[in-house]
């Protein structure tokens, strides 16, 4: 870590200055091609280009494949339970208005086990990040089938074909209260998926992110063809959401403008069958936050706390001088 | 206690000189709604202010607004009080004020009442325009008569409607005055607690309720041939009355936690209603979670980056909470758990008292995860516990649980005002660096004990992990690390436990027989050992408050007894029943726990009624064993 102060300089300036180094730890055990190491990179670069200070910072995840994402992190990290990433990263926050945090989740954390505490997070608005590696299988347990695997998805515990349709996260984080940030962007292109997670990182409440991943091991065909001809993808675009330089637009087969204020729309586009779309679906940077409740009243000295536990006391005291 | 009542009010009562007695067990049963708890508080709170003893014991039905005149609808309350101090809710009650008579059945089935009990009932049900009430209602009379209950019916509706058209909501306070007459209670006392509990009405209300209870006191000074004095005690100590609920409340803000993450759940939900009136004048917050599962999360998370966490629960939420409380064992991360026991298992009985957790406290958790238990006896202890189980939680770096129960929770007992120590108040949240070099799980090879990085810390990074992982944090793929990290969790309880003193022994140190018990029982246990000693009997008895790791000094204390028993308000197996043979006997918890603890034949006497348990009850079990004439074999 390098530590230089610009005084000249026009650029935003530091009394840090974190490079790449500083955000990554160990070496990912992710399968060869598997999305997880790209969006783990992609991470690691908004955080350099945030300049978050890496003890600020923390990254917690759930059980899965994704819940290995902050052992590879140079922040402070937790990696808990299996679908409860979210209620242990809104504690976290609550009080400490001073952390960055993302929380790491998988379609079987997110959309399965903690599916409550989805629903619950999206409401409570806490400023923080949410990455949803959506890949549409049970990696680590070695190919169940998920909550977002398609219908007919062949696994171990669907041998003959999975026989309810899958739940869309995308479709769902729109139908809940106060949600305040959707995207959808996929792993393998970089671009779009730094633009995104950069433009999550700035938004003022919790932002959830679905990644649309890919699974070598188990669930190589899902995305196969869509990941090898860009055209498949349907780029939303708009001076409010997430911009790609033109020449980056140019791969795109499908381009649609869409206004991410616009909820019903987002909806709409949410339900697109026959390709992904990905870009900013929703954004209201005015929703209630949760997390501004939980700070409102942070820093009391221990001589006034304790003058108010006092009179609390008076309250209860047998003393006739207390009457 | 000898009322010396006919039958009849007599219409010459006035100024008659009250008579000295030592205490007085009062209980007020009503229909939900009406009140009656509310009443036995206040009673309760002006007698501890006039320096008396009090103990009281709410009785809650499972329903808020159960059908009215019905058995299993009693809503009600007992309140003890005496010249010293009182430490459990007595035998049976000498007064109880009935509002109907249907719910007086449901005490009666629990032995609440005897030939001493006086009764004042309600009359207005005697001219019902419903035959059936009527009849009801002399039946009920009747057989109140039968069990030799001196029944009094007493104008308590007509009375109020002089003041209100609809006596419903106003009784309690008419109720209020008449005891204050029959006890001797100080009025202007009685006013105060008056606007203390209305203090969010209006000024109208206010004015009624002391009228009603003005109203109260002059027919009861115009209409009972009797009065009582209960002498107060002599304490220059400074005192506070509260229950036990918001005594963990209390607790919670001294011991310089910041943060109650709750789900609602019977009998805890109250601890949080009070943080959430009081916590922000001092600094703290309460989160009320999506679930019991997510609040335990948001407690560890916030405990994690470095401010202080409680959650508050009951037993069904504490079995929603074990996987997280594994995690917070095998993380290290300090945060306290208070559960409120009720009786169980699964739902059970919500609003009862039942001992049913221990087990689960100390062994609930999925694989080796050692922690610290705690069992708080008194409510001034449910005050002082939280303080020390947030010390304990940081000290050793682990989660800590305390249990209270259902009968401290709504029982009301002076105690010594706490003398808040700043101390109490620090927060452990360091942002200075960490220690180059150094790990986040640097076990003391002696002790067991590490210090722990807090976001915010320079240089202090790493992930949290449920994994086995060893000094480094990072997950561990050699099987030496794990055994390695799990002697070191192991050894760290075990420096706790060598820093605790033996119990101390109520009564002498050696004996026929040594009760053994833990919670909310420690007054019915100590009344009935302080009985059968003055009737000559070689008993005493020992009270638990570290569950586990358990106190040091057992085994020498209990082999100078003949006999060890344990006394639980949970279930145990009783020998002589169907199928029940030495071999597959279930013995009570800590009974369990202590014959494993010291391989020495102890036995238990516990069951699950769902009451607190009466010093009666004890007494006759002791004399039981002793193989005494003359005691019933009815517990």
């Amino acid at each position: 870590m390098l530590v230089q102060t610009h005084e000249l300089c026009s650029v935003p300036s530091f009394d840090h200055d974190y490079g790449m180094e500083d955000y990554g730890k160990g070496v990912a055990r992710w399968c060869p091609g598997c999305g997880g190491h790209s969006i783990l990179t992609t991470v690691q670069r908004v955080c350099k280009d945030m300049q978050y200070e890496p003890e600020k910072t923390v990254v917690v995840s759930g059980i899965g494949c994704s819940g290995r994402f902050p052992h590879y992190m140079g922040t402070y990290g937790f990696h808990g339970l299996h679908g409860r990433a979210f209620p242990v990263a809104s504690g976290v926050k609550f009080r400490r208005p001073d952390l960055n945090v993302f929380v790491v989740t998988g379609d079987g954390d997110c959309c399965s086990i903690g599916a409550a505490h989805w629903v619950h997070a999206i409401r409570y608005n806490m400023k923080m990040v949410a990455l949803l590696f959506d890949n549409g299988i049970y990696g680590l347990t070695k190919k169940q089938t998920s909550p977002t695997s398609p219908l007919g998805t062949h696994s171990n515990t669907h041998p003959r074909g999975s026989v309810l349709p899958p739940i869309n996260p995308i479709q769902t984080t729109l139908g809940l209260a106060n949600v305040s940030f959707v995207a959808q962007t996929v792993d393998w292109n970089a671009t779009h998926l730094y633009a995104t997670i950069r433009k999550a990182a700035e938004h003022p409440g919790l932002a959830f992110v679905r990644i649309v991943q890919r699974c070598p091991a188990f669930m190589r065909d899902l995305y196969g063809d869509i990941a090898v001809n860009p055209k498949n993808l349907i780029l939303l675009s708009h001076e409010n959401g997430i911009n790609l330089k033109p020449k980056a637009r140019e791969a795109f087969g499908r381009v649609i403008e869409h206004d991410p204020s616009n909820i019903h729309k987002a909806r709409e586009h949410a339900e697109i069958h026959d390709g992904i779309p990905i870009g900013l679906l929703y954004q209201n940077t005015a929703n209630a936050r949760y997390d501004e409740y939980g700070a409102h009243n942070l820093g009391m000295g221990i001589e006034e706390k304790k003058q108010n536990l006092e009179s609390l006391l008076d309250q209860y005291s047998t003393s006739n001088s207390v009457e | 206690m000898d009322y010396n009542v006919s039958g009849d009010i007599l219409n010459e009562g006035d100024r008659i000189k009250p008579r000295k007695i030592k205490q007085a067990i009062v209980e007020i049963v009503s229909d939900s709604g009406e009140g009656a708890q509310k009443c036995g508080q206040s009673f309760g709170a002006i007698s501890a202010k006039m320096g008396n003893g009090v103990w009281t014991v709410e009785i809650i039905p499972a329903e808020i607004q159960p059908p009215a005149r019905s058995r299993e609808g009693a809503s009600g309350i007992r309140v003890r009080i005496g010249s010293d101090k009182v430490t459990n809710m007595g035998n049976h009650a000498d007064l109880v004020i009935a509002l109907n008579e249907q719910v007086v059945y449901g005490r009666i089935r629990q032995d609440a009442y005897n030939g001493n009990t006086l009764m004042f009932i309600e009359n207005k049900w005697a001219k019902s325009e419903q035959e059936t009430i009527r009849q009801q209602y002399s039946e009920a009379l009747l057989k109140f008569k039968e069990l030799g209950i001196k029944v009094v019916e007493i104008p308590m509706e007509e009375e109020c409607l002089k003041l209100m058209p609809d006596p419903r909501k106003g009784k309690n306070m008419w109720i209020l005055g008449l005891l204050c007459y029959m006890y001797d209670r100080d009025i202007p006392k009685a006013e105060n607690q008056i606007r203390r509990i209305f203090k969010k009405k209006t000024d109208a209300v206010i004015d009624l309720n002391i009228k009603l209870l003005h109203a109260g006191y002059d027919w009861a000074r115009g209409n009972l041939p009797f009065r009582y004095e209960v002498t107060p005690m002599d304490v220059d100590d400074d005192m506070v009355v509260m229950n036990g609920n918001e005594a963990l409340s209390m607790g919670v803000m001294a011991s310089g936690i910041e943060l109650c993450s709750m789900y609602p759940i019977t009998p805890a939900t109250s601890v949080s209603h009070h943080l959430a009136e009081n916590f922000e004048r001092v600094g703290g917050i309460v989160h009320q979670a999506e679930d019991e599962i997510s609040a335990i999360g948001f407690a560890i998370g916030a405990s994690f980056a470095g401010k202080p966490a409680v959650t508050v629960t009951s037993g069904p939420g504490l079995a929603l909470k074990t996987e997280f409380i594994g995690l917070a064992v095998m993380a290290e991360i300090p945060f306290v758990i208070i559960d409120v026991q009720r009786g169980g298992p699964s739902t059970g009985l919500p609003t009862k008292v039942e001992q049913s957790d221990l087990l689960a406290a100390i062994y609930g958790e999925a694989g080796d995860a050692p922690k610290i238990v705690l069992a708080a006896a008194t409510i001034e202890e449910c005050f002082h516990f939280v303080v020390l189980a947030r010390k304990l939680a940081e000290s050793f770096r682990t989660p800590v649980i305390l249990l209270s129960d259902a009968n401290l929770a709504t029982g009301v007992q002076p105690f010594p005002r706490p003398k808040i120590d700043p101390l109490w108040l620090t927060n452990p949240i360091d942002q200075s660096p960490w220690k180059d070099g150094a790990w986040p799980f640097e076990w003391d090879e002696n002790t067991g004990t590490s210090k722990r990085p807090i976001p915010g810390q320079k240089g202090g990074m790493y992930t949290v992990t449920g994994l086995a992982h060893g000094q480094t944090g990072k997950v561990a793929y050699d099987p030496e690390i794990n055994q390695a990290s799990v002697e070191s969790r192991s050894r760290k309880i075990a420096s706790f436990q060598k820093s605790l003193k033996p119990p101390s022994i109520n009564g002498d140190p050696e004996g026929d027989v040594l009760l053994v018990g833990w919670g909310s029982t420690l007054g019915a246990i100590e009344e009935a050992v302080a009985d059968a000693r003055a009737e000559g009997l070689k008993v005493s008895s020992l009270h638990l408050r570290f569950l586990f790791p358990i106190v040091p000094g057992l085994v020498d204390i209990f082999k100078r007894f003949k006999k060890v028993i344990t006394v639980e308000i949970n279930y145990s197996d009783t020998l002589g029943n169907p199928m029940v043979t030495q071999e597959n006997r279930r013995y009570a918890q800590l009974a369990w726990l202590l014959r494993a603890k010291t391989l020495m034949d102890i036995d238990c006497f516990s069951n699950v009624y769902g009451q607190p348990l009466n010093p009666e009850k004890v007494l006759k079990m002791i004399k039981r064993e002793l193989k005494i004439e003359n005691s019933e074999v009815n517990v």
